[in-house]
């Protein structure tokens, strides 16, 4: 999509304004059309005014754009939350005269009509608020307000002309209506008029809401066609494109160690990439946490940082049965190199999980993380969804060059009865697999590395035993085992699975 | 107020136009010579004579002139009537040209 609005480039196109929103000008190739009106449709509470106020915000602080914020509903108090949580002091703006609040109430039903009559009152003092403050940018919020006090007929003229005038002024302007409005959908007002339309829903799919954002509209302009999933947090919007700057992601050729020497051995004798990411699967009680754990102790010892997302267990459980396989992190804690992540994962939606995972490696300046188990979040919604949230996330991970490593109870066997899950494989640069096997008649564990991007890694079966010292990669063949021993390790590992589970 | 109110009523409906009683005091908000705002003042002017003579304040504001009114008056919908005095205060928007209404808002109606 990026490609293509540059190639549009060379021919004629409308100048963009950045909103400054975060991802909402990537999906429309660098915002919304500058100096025309933007009409901006959802259903109540879908976060309409809180991107108006964004819009406005961000083009004060990032391009010196004074802004108008014209409000027909009275929330004065509720807009000075807003700005606030944006960083911003609503008062101090006004004080500046960086932003102009003015409140539009509409009586409604008090008036008598005596004849034909126009908006004219409403255009000028929009244009007195804009001349006072030398203003760019105007939200007007939002119109239903307006349908209720006047006529319809004649409203519907007013509000093209209204567009009309708007676009005279020179100033970029985002206009909030009902998205269920029958006067802006049915009638088709905004087929014509607004160049730019975009809609805010907010769904409830398997109990969870997730608020979404398509371009409807855009003259003259290449844009996404996609719904985006967008989030509102403590730090205002962020739409999520998939399509990132992923394709500029820079691929590393320094290596990882895993911290398991004879994995190491076996992705080409050097460890994975940094910046890629590892997906380990197996099924239950193959070992998997004991991997991401050797590996996050490994990254840690080195004096890197690394966040552990754990959804399964509390971060006191995974170092209590750590610890039984002599893989020590609280020292680590301590000494500020592991992070730990713990939420439940129908504490809250996907897309916020991952928000605040990033906003955690942010914080934290982890370069490492660790997604244990990735599955327990797909549980949370359509499997296309899970993919697609994934994909973005591992793609700014890629992007901020941090290698991950999930941990996910798949196996082949489980792909090929459901092929949505070959998405997860097919994203990630190092695929390491865990089973359970027969060897002489008693289960073993073996570990194969079933890809890995760029590297000759080896095919082999390895058999993989976790004992007290940690994870050990053995040859499969059973006669170099010592029976004995090995009876008297399994029967240990039993109890430390039975207490871990 | 309310029996001055019903007084000066019964007063109108039975004598018309009547000299020296209460004083209206009118504003008329327009923007420039739009055909709305120009059909509303030559539609005050002829109402005003005909149903106010002699007893009427009528002043017409252009709000392109002073933007800084609309604000104070809340205007939206142009040409704005609106009766200041006697109270109770009363907005009739359009051009004035459905006289019926304007005798309704101007509390002159039978």
């Amino acid at each position: 999509m990026l490609k293509n609005s540059k190639l549009k480039k060379g021919k004629l196109t409308f100048p963009k304004a950045m909103t400054g929103i975060r991802g909402l000008d990537l999906i429309t190739g660098g915002g919304i059309p500058k100096n025309r009106p933007t009409l901006l449709l959802g259903d109540t509470g879908c976060g309409k005014t809180i991107m108006g106020l964004e819009f406005l915000v961000h083009g004060i602080a990032s391009f010196n754009e004074p802004g108008v914020f014209i409000s027909f509903e009275e929330k004065s108090a509720e807009l000075g939350i807003n700005v606030q949580s944006l960083g911003f002091d609503l008062n101090k703006l006004i004080k500046d005269r960086k932003i102009y609040l003015e409140h539009i109430p509409i009586a409604s039903g008090r008036t008598l009509e005596t004849g034909k009559y126009g908006l004219e009152g409403l255009f000028v003092r929009i244009g007195a608020a804009i001349k006072s403050i030398h203003a760019r940018r105007v939200v007007l919020d939002s119109m239903d307000s307006l349908f209720h006090g006047f006529d319809f007929r004649i409203l519907r003229a007013e509000f093209t002309r209204l567009f009309t005038w708007l676009k005279e002024q020179k100033v970029t302007v985002i206009i909030t209506g009902e998205a269920g409005n029958a006067f802006l959908t049915s009638k088709g007002v905004e087929e014509y008029v607004a160049d730019c339309v975009l809609l805010l829903t907010n769904r409830v799919v398997n109990q969870i809401a997730t608020r979404r954002l398509r371009i409807v509209k855009y003259r003259g302009s290449v844009h996404g066609n996609n719904e985006y999933p967008f989030t509102i947090d403590e730090n205002g919007i962020i739409v999520l494109p998939e399509i990132s700057v992923s394709i500029n992601q820079f691929a590393s050729s320094k290596r990882i160690l895993s911290g398991i020497s004879e994995l190491d051995v076996m992705l080409d004798k050097k460890g994975f990439f940094a910046g890629s990411s590892v997906l380990v699967s197996g099924t239950a009680g193959t070992g998997k946490t004991s991997i991401a754990a050797t590996f996050a102790q490994s990254v840690c010892i080195k004096k890197q940082r690394c966040l552990y997302c754990a959804f399964e267990e509390a971060p006191n459980q995974v170092m209590r049965n750590m610890r039984s396989i002599g893989i020590l992190l609280e020292p680590l804690i301590k000494s500020g190199h592991l992070y730990f992540y713990y939420a439940r994962p129908t504490l809250q939606n996907l897309e916020l999980h991952f928000l605040a995972i990033r906003k955690m490696i942010d914080e934290t300046k982890s370069t490492f993380v660790v997604l244990d188990p990735i599955t327990n979040l797909m549980t949370e919604g359509p499997n296309s969804d899970i993919r697609s949230m994934l994909t973005r996330f591992v793609d700014y991970l890629k992007t901020e060059q941090i290698t991950v490593m999930f941990t996910a109870a798949i196996t082949v066997g489980s792909i090929e009865r459901n092929p949505s899950d070959e998405g997860i494989s097919s994203m990630v640069d190092t695929w390491i697999m865990v089973q359970d096997i027969e060897v002489d008649t008693r289960r073993a564990r073996s570990l194969c590395v079933m890809k890995s991007r760029g590297m000759a890694h080896s095919s082999e079966v390895r058999r993989f035993n976790i004992s007290k010292k940690g994870i050990k990669l053995l040859d499969i063949a059973a006669g170099t085992i010592d029976t004995v021993a090995d009876k008297k390790r399994s029967a240990k590992e039993h109890e430390t699975l039975s207490t871990s589970k | 107020m309310m029996s001055n109110k019903s007084q000066a009523k019964s007063k109108f409906s039975t004598h018309g136009a009547d000299p020296g009683k209460e004083k209206y005091i009118l504003r008329l908000f327009v923007t420039g010579m739009l055909p709305n705002s120009a059909r509303a003042i030559v539609n005050a002017r002829r109402i005003c004579e005909q149903y106010l003579k002699g007893r009427f304040e009528l002043e017409i504001i252009d709000i392109y002139q002073q933007p800084g009114l609309a604000l104070q008056e809340e205007i939206i919908a142009v040409p704005l009537l609106i009766k200041k005095s006697p109270l109770p205060e009363e907005r009739m928007i359009g051009d004035l040209s459905d006289t019926k209404m304007v005798l309704k808002g101007l509390n002159l109606a039978n």
